[in-house]
């Protein structure tokens, strides 16, 4: 298995910038000072390295959408690692921060860009005092300021720490609070490479694309697309945790079946338990279960799937999980996480949460889940960023699949708070009332189009 | 309440079922307006920090979260005269900077007495793995101790060493039951807490090996 970002990280030191150099660290970016911003452009794009912060984007045309010409443009690395189940950011940050520092100067340097910013969320404060002291490293040594190594670039690079809110993670919302606001996502387009941060174009990627950067530059562009498969290139940091034996960060070339990361390098649950589902991206993706260990971990495969690589976060969860529990806790998070800015989400989040719990309490009939599935329809693609449906995608997904679960759960959550039996609530002819196909919306359209 | 009829709802003081909008204002007193330097004291150091901060960036309210966070650890959190003195150092009314305040998990706006912040992660993975019975556990040992503030959080980053704490900022795990009182002992002594389940000794690669070395 390549080791490319993962390249010796346990060294001792590797955080200091004399440990870096002698490793060779910054060679990437001396070469780039002898090369044209298109030249760097171009490797990155030849690279085909997708974003590896949620969205999969390519970077190499990211930053292509940046307007030439002589204007203040801004990148900003999002540091803000904040999806349940994703600590791969945080291990780069505090063990290999150099790393990171010079993908984001090569990275401006592609894009004709000065001002640079690392947003890291507040809760890592151990780790950003370690990027903050190679931070200053890199000034002393000329890499960062005026006219770095007697280039014609001059960069700068400015720490901004965070104070706790998921959705500076998304990349709007993240401006506004770096621009010192609540971190309101703001409608798009235009999209933060025309418009982003103080109104400025803005390139902005997360830190392990970032980090890949000078291995891009180092490897060549053509030679680091030869890794993984054809439209998922490179390697990807995996987070694995949840209930297999060793949790930790894996390096893997993309596209390897899932069942080897999960089996292979994790070791799979303890005591030989089968597994109950899994997450395969972080909490915003859809669940898998023990029957889709064989797809290949890939954004494509994934997708294909009817989910997504997300962040590259695995949780894994076995055969003595309850799939309401972890669906409570989802729902919580993002109804605690929801900025309120649009009603979808806002109210959507917080109602699925409150039916969720209301099955654990014995309130709840089997027609709440068909209201649940409706609630989650109605929130995708009504919001304004996707954090809404990062919710509704893995709710919906879990009352899918473990439809059969709930049901039972609801009966013996009845049982246990004496409600009514649900024969008796049925007769009033609540349930029927329901139409049986599983797609579209369960309200009839007269009712909720009405004036529409 | 043994009557059995019907269980009369909550209300808020003012008779509404919903908390008012009227708590943290007097509705008397004119909005509060960027503060006149002259008549506000700022403590310097705190004042050099926002100045520092501001310095940073090319829009000078991008420094609110930094300024905030410098006022809170000075005043314990953002109280109004936290507020105030960020705001008449930033040039900003006090309304926006509490915004702000309000908006973020870390940005603490009642009053809390406390100097050690433990963070209890009780999201999917730590959850999984007995997080609900960890945040009970430590909530209990540091019961009656004033200086000790212990809440529940989202997702910290640190699944890998789940179920997990962070005690002012340093990250600790796997924890047991029998780690929550240790937690509060080694805060008490002021030494460094549970040293050996320290998230910066663990490896990246090869965690397994870590595990079994941390337990030495
Ligand atoms: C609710 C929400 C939270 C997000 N959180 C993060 C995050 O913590 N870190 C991150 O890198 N991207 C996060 N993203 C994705 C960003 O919006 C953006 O796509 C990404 O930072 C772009 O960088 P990349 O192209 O290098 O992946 C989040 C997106 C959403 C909608
Ligand atoms: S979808 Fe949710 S988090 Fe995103 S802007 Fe709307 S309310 Fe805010
Ligand atoms: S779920 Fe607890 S640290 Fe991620």
């Amino acid at each position: 298995m390549p080791t490319i970002l993962f390249d010796r990280i346990d060294e001792p030191g590797l955080n200091t910038l004399e440990v870096y150099e002698r490793r060779g660290g910054y060679q990437a970016l001396r070469r780039v000072l002898g090369m044209t911003p298109e030249e760097v452009t171009n490797e990155i794009m030849e690279s085909g390295v997708r974003g590896r912060g949620g969205a999969g984007f390519q970077m190499g045309r990211k930053i292509s959408f940046l307007p030439h010409g002589d204007m203040e443009k801004y990148l900003v690395c999002n540091a803000d690692e904040s999806e349940p189940g994703t600590f791969k950011d945080r291990e780069l940050i505090q063990k290999n921060p150099h790393m990171l520092i010079e993908g984001v100067i090569i990275a401006a340097i592609a894009g004709g860009i000065a001002k640079t910013f690392i947003y890291v969320r507040g809760e890592y404060s151990k780790q950003a005092d370690i990027l903050e002291a190679a931070l200053g490293e890199a000034y002393g040594a000329g890499y960062l300021g005026e006219r770095i190594l007697d280039s014609e670039h001059s960069i700068s690079l400015v720490l901004h720490r965070g104070a706790g809110a998921y959705i500076c993670g998304e990349e709007t919302g993240l401006l506004d609070s770096l621009e010192g606001k609540r971190g309101n996502p703001r409608l798009k387009p235009p999209f933060p490479a025309i418009e982003g941060l103080y109104h400025g174009p803005t390139l902005i990627n997360n830190v392990e694309t970032l980090c890949t950067v000078p291995h891009i530059i180092r490897m060549g562009g053509a030679e680091y697309a030869k890794l993984g498969t054809e439209t998922s290139t490179g390697t990807k940091l995996v987070s694995v945790s949840g209930d297999v034996q060793r949790p930790g960060n894996y390096e893997v070339e993309l596209g390897i079946p899932s069942r080897e990361i999960i089996y292979g390098l994790a070791g799979g649950p303890p005591d030989g338990r089968e597994i109950k589902f899994w997450f395969p991206g972080g909490s915003s993706s859809p669940v898998l279960t023990k029957d889709d260990l064989d797809i290949p971990y890939d954004f494509d495969s994934l997708a294909k799937a009817g989910t997504m690589l997300g962040s590259g976060a695995i949780i894994v969860a076995d055969e003595r999980r309850s799939v309401l529990d972890t669906a409570i806790k989802v729902a919580k998070f993002y109804a605690h996480e929801s900025c309120g800015k649009c009603v979808p989400c806002r109210e959507g989040t917080n109602w699925t949460h409150k039916m969720l719990d209301r099955i654990r309490s014995g309130e709840a009939t089997p027609m709440d889940l068909d209201i649940m599935a409706s609630v989650q329809e109605q929130i995708i693609g009504n919001c304004l960023c996707v954090l809404g449906d990062a919710m509704a995608m893995p709710i919906g997904s879990m009352v899918a699949k473990f439809r059969d679960e709930l049901e039972a759960e609801i009966d013996a959550a009845r049982e246990r708070a004496n409600a009514a039996p649900l024969e008796d609530v049925v007769a009033l002819g609540v349930a029927d009332e329901q139409p049986d196909d599983m797609g579209g919306p369960r309200f009839s359209e007269a009712g909720s189009r009405a004036g529409a | 309440m043994s009557s059995g009829g019907p269980v009369p709802v909550p209300r808020f003081g003012h008779g509404s079922r919903v908390p008012g909008w009227d708590e943290a204002v007097d509705l008397t007193k004119d909005p509060a307006v960027v503060p006149d330097p002259a008549t506000t004291p700022v403590p310097p150091e705190l004042r050099e920090t926002i100045e520092a901060a501001m310095a940073k960036y090319p829009d000078r309210r991008s420094a609110a979260i930094p300024a905030l966070h410098a006022a809170q650890q000075l005043h314990g959190y953002c109280s109004p005269e936290a507020i105030t003195e960020v705001a008449c150092v930033m040039r900003l009314t006090p309304a926006y900077l509490t915004s702000v305040a309000t908006f973020y998990d870390m940005l603490e706006t009642e009053p809390r007495p406390h100097h050690h912040d433990v963070y209890v992660c009780t999201n999917i993975t730590c959850s999984l793995l007995g997080a609900d019975e960890l945040l009970d556990a430590v909530a209990d040992a540091s019961a009656g101790r004033e200086d000790v503030h212990v809440r529940s959080f989202e997702c910290l980053g640190a699944c890998d060493i789940a179920p997990m704490a962070s005690v002012d900022g340093e990250y600790i795990g796997p924890l047991t039951l029998e780690d929550a009182p240790r937690i509060v002992e080694d805060l008490e002594a002021g030494r460094p807490v549970l040293e050996h389940k320290q998230l910066r000794y663990r490896r990246s690669v090869d965690p397994g090996a870590a595990a079994s070395e941390g337990e030495r």
